[in-house]
């Protein structure tokens, strides 16, 4: 069965002035339909308003449908009594590290998940061992949030969602406001989860090296999938990803590049400088 | 500058006293101050001192922490004994031309400084040895009973823990709107009270904006997170009443009725 299914799935935000009138309407998912498997790993890409983060905030019931449906692990969203279920089975990460942490000390933060569903106290405990070394923050668990760096607040809200035991995790630019550091740390915590504990994540961005990894990636533009495919299938439509304003990474450029010029011998795509170097030895 | 602040004066060290469960420390505080005022003579004070004195011993925190906290309270303080001092009626101890210093002012005089420095010594020996999340966890399991008349016990708690969390980074940022003012040719400093008031506008407003900002993204989080209020939660920490603290309120149980009964017996 498909973790994540939608259908058609349109959500429209409506403006309206003093008086509660309709002044416009801006559809900002417009019949959208994804299938998401268990233990994939997707990503989703876009610029600035192409309605990426609201898609994400329907997988976790936070926002729901105008039209169309989301079915997580096979419950419909839109039905309030599985609301807390899909909140628990469809975990989510947002973009500003402060504003998610609501602990005063990082293991106490970890557990606000488990308090909220009413795990008992001892295995609550286990769970925010287990996933504070997930997520290699175990030696931190003592520490006021407000010490750590961003990448470290970035992998406590990560524990903290991952300690309450979903089948899949959303990210919404969980690297947005990070150093590039911090975001190599989130993104190698992030693939870890997918390897070894076989989670389903969605990871929203607008960093092309981060989607390297995914199994598939969607291309958002004005609420609607512009492309979908492979890393190596979308960074092999250069032209295509500079139409929707998005950059390629430099390496994938640079070939790119070479090859219009007439280089001979490159593979369709280069994602990584090494697979670069390999291909213009020959 | 604003960085300095520390809010809640927590002093991290291993003692029985922080070892207390927050609620006996809560009750406790709450006996103290209330045997304070009803203590009248100097037997009472005296006991109490002792008291006190014991417990700052027990908590390992050094003395000049307790004496932080009364820096506030020094211009009050100074006030009430002046005045205490010269305007009490009653026989006089001596008399500088005009002003007439009595002997029942003097006696008012320390009996209100005893009060107060006591009264603030005693609440600081709670607050240096209890975290800020156990006070507060102490008072939503001290104030349950009040949910039966319908007071919302733990959203209010929630409140006040979440408003600790912020603090830090509410202070972080009205640094930084104000050095970006500055950087703009604001002026914080000078000029009389009402314009200083005034350039305070363009600090708050950007802070406001963005604590609701924030506020309204803490929301989503916890409501991602299957927040739902008081009713279904589990406690990570709960607090559990152990031998020591059971000893600890029969000790300022005890404290509290002797320090009252011989105060009376033997007044001084």
């Amino acid at each position: 069965m498909n973790i994540i299914k939608t259908k058609k799935l349109t959500f429209e935000y409506i403006r309206r002035d003093d008086e509660g009138n309709i002044e416009g309407i801006t559809r900002a998912v417009d019949e959208v339909d994804i299938d998401v498997k268990a233990g994939e790993f997707i990503a989703i890409l876009g610029h600035n308003g192409s309605g990426k983060s609201t898609l994400a905030k329907h997988l976790n019931a936070i926002l729901y449908p105008t039209e169309g449906s989301v079915f997580i692990d096979g419950k419909d969203t839109s039905d309030e009594e599985h609301i807390w279920e899909i909140r628990q089975i469809a975990g989510m990460v947002f973009q500003n590290p402060d504003n998610q942490i609501i602990g005063q000390v990082v293991e106490e933060d970890v557990g606000f998940g488990p308090e909220n569903m009413g795990v008992p106290t001892a295995e609550i405990w286990e769970r925010v061992e287990e996933s504070l070394r997930a997520v290699g923050m175990y030696e931190h668990r003592k520490k006021s949030p407000d010490r750590l760096s961003g990448g470290q607040k970035q992998r406590v809200s990560i524990a903290g969602v991952l300690a309450m035991h979903p089948k899949c995790i959303v990210l919404d630019e969980p690297t947005a406001m990070l150093d590039p550091s911090g975001r190599k740390e989130v993104i190698r915590a992030v693939r870890a989860l997918n390897d070894v504990e076989k989670i389903t994540i969605i990871l929203i961005t607008h960093y092309m090296e981060e989607i390297i990894h995914a199994d598939r990636v969607f291309v958002m533009d004005e609420g609607k999938i512009a492309m979908t495919g492979t890393p190596r299938e979308i960074f092999s439509r250069v032209d295509e990803l500079k139409n929707l304003r998005l950059d390629v990474p430099q390496v994938t450029l640079l070939a790119y590049e070479l090859k219009k010029s007439g280089l001979k011998g490159l593979p369709p795509a280069v994602l990584t400088t090494g697979e670069l170097l390999e291909a213009l030895r020959i | 500058m604003i960085r300095d602040i520390t809010l809640g004066q927590y002093y991290q060290t291993d003692s029985i006293i922080h070892r207390l469960d927050p609620r006996v420390k809560l009750v406790a505080t709450v006996f103290f101050i209330i045997s304070l005022f009803v203590v009248n003579g100097f037997t009472g004070f005296i006991l109490a001192g002792l008291f006190l004195f014991l417990v700052v011993k027990l908590s390992k925190v050094p003395f000049k922490f307790m004496v932080r906290g009364m820096k506030a309270i020094i211009f009050l303080l100074l006030f009430a004994v002046v005045f205490n001092l010269f305007l009490t009626p009653g026989e006089p101890a001596a008399t500088f031309w005009k002003i007439t210093i009595t002997w029942e002012g003097i006696r008012l005089a320390a009996t209100l400084t005893t009060r107060l420095v006591m009264l603030i010594m005693g609440s600081s020996v709670m607050t240096l040895t209890t975290t800020p999340n156990n006070l507060t966890d102490g008072m939503e399991k001290l104030l349950k009973p009040l949910k039966y008349i319908k007071v919302p016990v733990h959203e209010v708690v929630m409140m006040m823990s979440i408003a600790l969390r912020f603090i830090p980074i509410l202070f972080k940022e009205t640094d930084k709107i104000m050095k970006a003012q500055i950087a703009r040719g604001a002026d914080f400093e000078s000029g009389n009270l009402i314009k200083k008031a005034k350039s305070l506008v363009p600090l708050l407003v950007p802070l406001f904006i963005s604590a609701f900002r924030r506020a309204n993204d803490l929301a989503m989080a916890m409501e991602a997170r299957c927040y739902r209020g008081g009713g279904h939660r589990t406690k990570m920490k709960p607090l559990i009443y152990k031998t020591r603290d059971r000893i600890a309120y029969l000790c300022i149980f005890a404290f509290m009725i002797g320090t009252i009964v011989i105060d009376r017996i033997f007044p001084l």
